[in-house]
């Protein structure tokens, strides 16, 4: 088994999809503690629906490089929904529900309206929201970019941690008491729509979901404070993917969903390990 | 000049006016009280001073240099705090957040703050305590430490006891009765409780119906309080503690 692991890392698409989805499963797990206790669970899929909705736009307008649409109306979409926050008349998950539906409904209406070239319409669709193989057909450019962002998302979290904790415990203190609230808030925003839209584009939208909130929840069952909360759920987040990517290459499997697969199966684990703690 | 100031203050949303034309101000040392039945603006009030809701029309002035991070503010809990992974040390350190400028992480002083403040309100021994596992009672001491962490000059109280048994609300009302008469700090508590009100207090706001503010000798004299007052606490006033005495003796209401 180890000799084929062996030989198959030999291939650079191998070698980068481990690296990308290290990468992935990191940032997105330090922002999703904070986005599954501020009641956003569902924003990743919410999310890259909107990403996938502004991308049919991009297409049928025959824009050349669809990437600035889809950051700019996804980021947009993210601020509203985490600005407005705990005040908005659409409550969180009510409105990341409306978002997400609206924009999947009517980026695919849109592409059955306007049909583009490729001609495999529900190929299309399906690899956008199943990741498939996306991630073992990534370039040495797209590489270098995840590692850039993730150095820089890395850092702004591990600099601005306390506020991040601070505005996620209690918004209305923290704007009561002089921190800049909806700064944060807004960076928060930016921040998780910039991971989202990227890594939708190497993994998937159904992976990101699950690596925005499995390791976050199954971090919780056990442990009680923030910050190993956020510890635990980084690592767990890196094993998982690590473990998920290896299984798939040698199983031959589809990646987002064995790494998926791998999550749930760490969830349990720690469900268990949580009730046993309590006793 | 007084500490906070409000004039003609016009509360509300939507254009649905609930409180018209407030005029009352808080000078340093005051304790004042804010009373009223539910839902006639209490909490609007509250915000409004803090600076998280706009008023409809009015202003609120500050004074004596009081700057927006030497305010402390003990909020109602939130329904994600309930479940909320964090141990009190966090918590209450995070109510340092407003006096680090541009410093990305806590130093000793804010440390030995929070350390001082958990002290303080019974705590220590706690600090890696999860919070969503202490009782009610802790949980709001836990806050009121964090408020405390915040404060310098002025502490914002909306319902401290709200949901706490008659033995830990009187504790409660002791601590926060130190920390007006002994480190001088200002307070302005929304409150349910006439009885601790009239007790603590030096003024009293009432909101709702009725509009009155002035001394808590006024006020008891006053025909707003017998809307709120119960059948035989009508024209009682009971005796402010003075100094150091304890206040554990007598009864204290919890509405």
């Amino acid at each position: 088994m180890f000799e084929k692991l062996f030989e198959y890392l030999q291939f650079p698409f191998v070698r980068y999809a481990l690296i990308v989805g290290v990468l992935v499963a990191l940032c997105s797990s330090l922002f999703g503690v904070t986005l599954v206790l501020k009641r956003f669970s569902f924003i990743g899929d919410g999310l890259s629906h909107v990403a996938f909705g502004a991308m049919t736009v991009a297409t049928i307008l025959k824009m050349k490089n669809e990437m600035p649409l889809t950051l700019l109306l996804t980021i947009l979409c993210a601020v509203l929904l985490l600005r407005a926050g705990q005040n908005a008349k659409i409550k969180g998950d009510a409105a990341v529900a409306m978002l997400s539906v609206a924009a999947l409904a009517l980026g695919y209406l849109l592409l059955n309206l306007f049909p583009t070239t490729s001609g495999n319409l529900a190929g299309d669709v399906c690899s956008t929201l199943f990741g498939s193989t996306s991630i073992l057909t990534l370039s040495a450019a797209e590489v270098w970019m995840s590692v850039i962002l993730s150095v820089i998302v890395v850092t702004l979290f591990i600099l601005f941690y306390h506020k991040i904790f601070a505005v996620t415990f209690d918004e209305s203190f923290a704007q009561a008491t002089g921190t800049n609230a909806a700064a944060y808030n807004l960076l928060i925003a930016v921040v998780v729509a910039v991971i989202i839209v990227l890594a939708m584009n190497l993994v998937g939208s159904l992976l990101i979901s699950a690596l925005v909130i499995f390791p976050a929840l199954s971090a919780m069952r056990v442990y009680r404070s923030f910050f190993s909360v956020t510890v635990c759920s980084a690592v767990l987040s890196v094993v998982c993917a690590l473990l998920g990517l290896l299984t798939a290459i040698i199983a031959g499997t589809p990646v987002g969903s064995t790494i998926v697969a791998v999550d749930i199966a760490a969830f349990l684990i720690f469900s268990l390990i949580g009730k046993l703690k309590r006793r | 000049m007084a500490l906070l100031e409000c004039k003609n203050l016009s509360l509300g949303y939507e254009g649905h006016v609930i409180v018209k034309d407030l005029n009352f101000s808080v000078n340093a040392g005051d304790y004042l009280c804010i009373v009223g039945e539910n839902g006639s603006g209490k909490t609007t009030l509250m915000k409004t001073i803090l600076g998280l809701t706009a008023p409809l029309s009015g202003s609120v002035t500050t004074g004596d240099g009081l700057k927006k991070n030497e305010i402390g503010y003990l909020p109602q809990q939130t329904l994600i705090q309930r479940d909320f992974p964090a141990s009190v040390q966090e918590i209450v350190i995070s109510g340092c957040q407003a006096h680090m400028g541009r410093r990305p992480f806590y130093g000793p002083a804010e440390k030995e703050l929070a350390k001082k403040n958990m002290e303080r309100m019974g705590l220590s021994g706690m600090a890696d305590r999860c919070y969503r596992d202490l009782s009610g009672g802790q949980q709001q001491r836990v806050l009121l430490a964090r408020a405390l962490c915040a404060t310098r000059k002025l502490l914002l109280m909306d319902e401290p006891v709200a949901g706490l048994d008659p033995k830990v609300t009187a504790e409660m009302y002791e601590l926060i009765e130190t920390l007006n008469r002994k480190d001088g700090i200002t307070v302005i508590m929304i409150s349910h409780d006439l009885g601790a009100a009239l007790r603590y207090a030096t003024h009293i706001l009432h909101i709702g119906g009725k509009v009155f503010f002035g001394t808590r000798e006024a006020y008891a004299a006053s025909e707003a309080a017998g809307s709120l007052l119960r059948e035989g606490s009508g024209g009682l006033l009971p005796e402010r503690p003075a100094g150091k005495k304890k206040a554990g003796g007598k009864e204290v209401r919890n509405v």
